[in-house]
């Protein structure tokens, strides 16, 4: 199963694993990390599981949907790999995946 | 923590009710909590109930807010499939309907609502069905296969997102609503008129003012049947006319109650140790200086944190503008805000495109949004109403001005 890594603002990391076709978001969730909100429970309406995608693994994670960009155009500290955790569904190919979490979801 | 109350006890355990133990145990609270839901299942999400989860596109445990091993690791005592029967707000108990009574030094009650009940002959019948809980839709989900015909009562979000997905289901879908409008107690005419299209492209049988008289059948339903004699067939009927705050038990209990449990700004009830959040709080709406009851993943989260850092007495949670969401089809739509009261609607963008946004204002001033697949619109109108800011409604009509620019100018 793949390996997902959460780096929160404090620098503290959390690996645990991930299942494929959940999504980062649900991740996060299910294994208690902090740093992610996720209101409204992956439904890309709220911003609040916005997370920050390692530089080795932008590429491999994908650009996002015109719908998340626009989320993501008006979200805070919002940086060149920003992406919503809701919206990046694990996959074989995503193991060993860091993301670090912002300061504040709100 | 010293002088903070040792024993909390929380009925109801939906997202308000859940959301208040995780903010209890986030912020250091290290006295018992004990949850109380009527339900079998851990607190879970209801928005995707009338979404994904109808749909199939989603199981029962991903619904779950926390992962059920969070409650024996976090020291939360998770009652489930166990109703709260009476408060003794003297005594400091509840009394559970099963089982022993449970005493508490503050007490939270997130009871939600109920889905109000058509009193019409046959409303009884077996395929009358309601939808707010996994039961509620375990049961329409087995029942709503392709070719079956549904009536959907009431136009209003949570009645089009389950016509939606029954049309994509491949059922025959009618949809009946008494006002001359869709979705009229939450959104403005163009919202109403832009869904009632899209339903209608979609080949569901979409009747506005429609006064329904009963339901035809015996032993198992087989028809709807309208004023005038019409009847129209269908196996199955799902009434989605709104629901009623369960606040019987504080009632009972001598709290101060109207259309729900009366809260001041920090869910406090009439009772100085006892508070209410979620559906069926009747709370201060800040940004819009009056009161009242939201149904809404906004209300219940912000409830729930609300409440905890108001027993803790910590710092009080910056209060949000009231957001909420709403999918169906290929259309995801966002609201900022409550229109009520609007006395100008402006529309930005052609809702043919299936992209475009209604802001509504008073005075001048932004009151709400709705968005349909327009996330600018939606989060820089989110920042309007915050501000309650003066934009002019020639600027928010005109796309060739982005929302960026708009948002920077009104907000300095």
């Amino acid at each position: 199963m793949p390996k997902i890594t959460y780096i929160d603002a404090s620098g503290t990391e959390r690996t645990v694993e991930g299942k494929n076709g959940m999504t980062v978001m649900e991740t996060a969730i299910k294994h208690n990390v902090p740093g992610i909100d996720a209101d409204c429970g992956g439904a890309c309406a709220c911003a609040t599981c916005h997370v920050y995608v390692d530089a080795a693994f932008t590429e491999k994670v994908g650009k996002p949907s015109a719908m998340e960009q626009s989320m993501l155009d008006f979200a805070e500290n919002v940086k060149e790999n920003s992406r919503l955790s809701c919206q990046i569904k694990i996959r074989d190919d995503l193991d060993g995946l860091r993301v670090t979490t912002p300061e504040s979801q709100h | 923590m010293a002088g903070v109350a040792h024993l909390m006890s929380i009925i109801g355990a939906g997202q308000a009710g859940g959301q208040t133990a995780y903010s209890l145990r986030a912020a250091g609270f290290d006295g018992a909590i004990t949850l109380i839901g009527d339900e079998p299942a851990p607190p879970y999400q209801r928005p995707p109930l009338s979404k994904a989860y109808l749909k199939g596109e989603m199981e029962a445990e991903r619904l779950y807010l926390k992962p059920v091993e969070y409650y024996p690791e976090h020291q939360v005592e998770l009652i489930t499939g166990n109703a709260v029967n009476a408060i003794d707000a003297a005594a400091k108990r509840i009394e559970l309907e099963r089982g022993l009574a449970i005493g508490w030094e503050k007490l939270v009650i997130a009871t939600g609502a109920r889905p109000r009940r058509l009193q019409l002959p046959g409303a009884a019948l077996p395929g009358v069905l309601e939808l707010r809980t996994l039961a509620d839709v375990d049961k329409l989900k087995a029942v709503a296969v392709a070719g079956k015909r549904i009536v959907v009562v009431g136009a209003g979000y949570i009645g089009l997102e389950a016509a939606a997905v029954s049309a994509q289901l491949g059922l025959v879908v009618t949809v009946l609503e008494a006002m001359p409008q869709a979705l009229a107690r939450v959104a403005g005419p163009e919202i109403g008129a832009f869904y009632t299209a899209v339903h209608r492209e979609a080949g569901t049988d979409f009747r506005l003012g429609a006064k329904l008289e009963g339901f035809e059948g015996s032993g198992q339903l087989t028809g709807a049947r309208l004023a005038g004699g019409e009847v129209i067939p269908c196996d199955i009927a799902l009434v989605g006319i709104g629901v009623m705050p369960n606040l019987e038990i504080a009632q009972a209990a001598g709290l101060n109650c109207g259309n729900g449990i009366v809260v001041d700004a920090l869910m406090r009830t009439s009772h100085p140790d006892i508070y209410a959040i979620g559906d069926v709080a009747w709370r201060p709406l800040l940004h819009y200086r009056r009161e009242g009851r939201l149904e809404s993943v906004h209300n219940a989260i912000e409830g729930g944190k609300i409440a905890a850092a108001s027993i803790l007495g910590g710092t009080p949670h910056t209060l949000e503008v009231p957001w909420f969401w709403s999918d169906q089809f290929d259309l995801k739509l966002q609201t900022a805000g409550l229109w009520t009261g609007a006395d100008q609607r402006i529309t930005r963008g052609d809702p043919q495109s299936r992209g475009f946004a209604v802001f509504y204002l008073k005075e001048g001033r932004v009151i709400a949004v709705d968005a349909v697949n327009s996330a600018p619109e939606y989060l820089v109108g989110r920042k309007l109403v915050a501000a309650s800011a003066a934009v002019a409604p020639g600027e928010l009509a005109d796309k060739s001005i982005s929302m960026k620019d708009i948002g920077a100018r009104a907000l300095g």
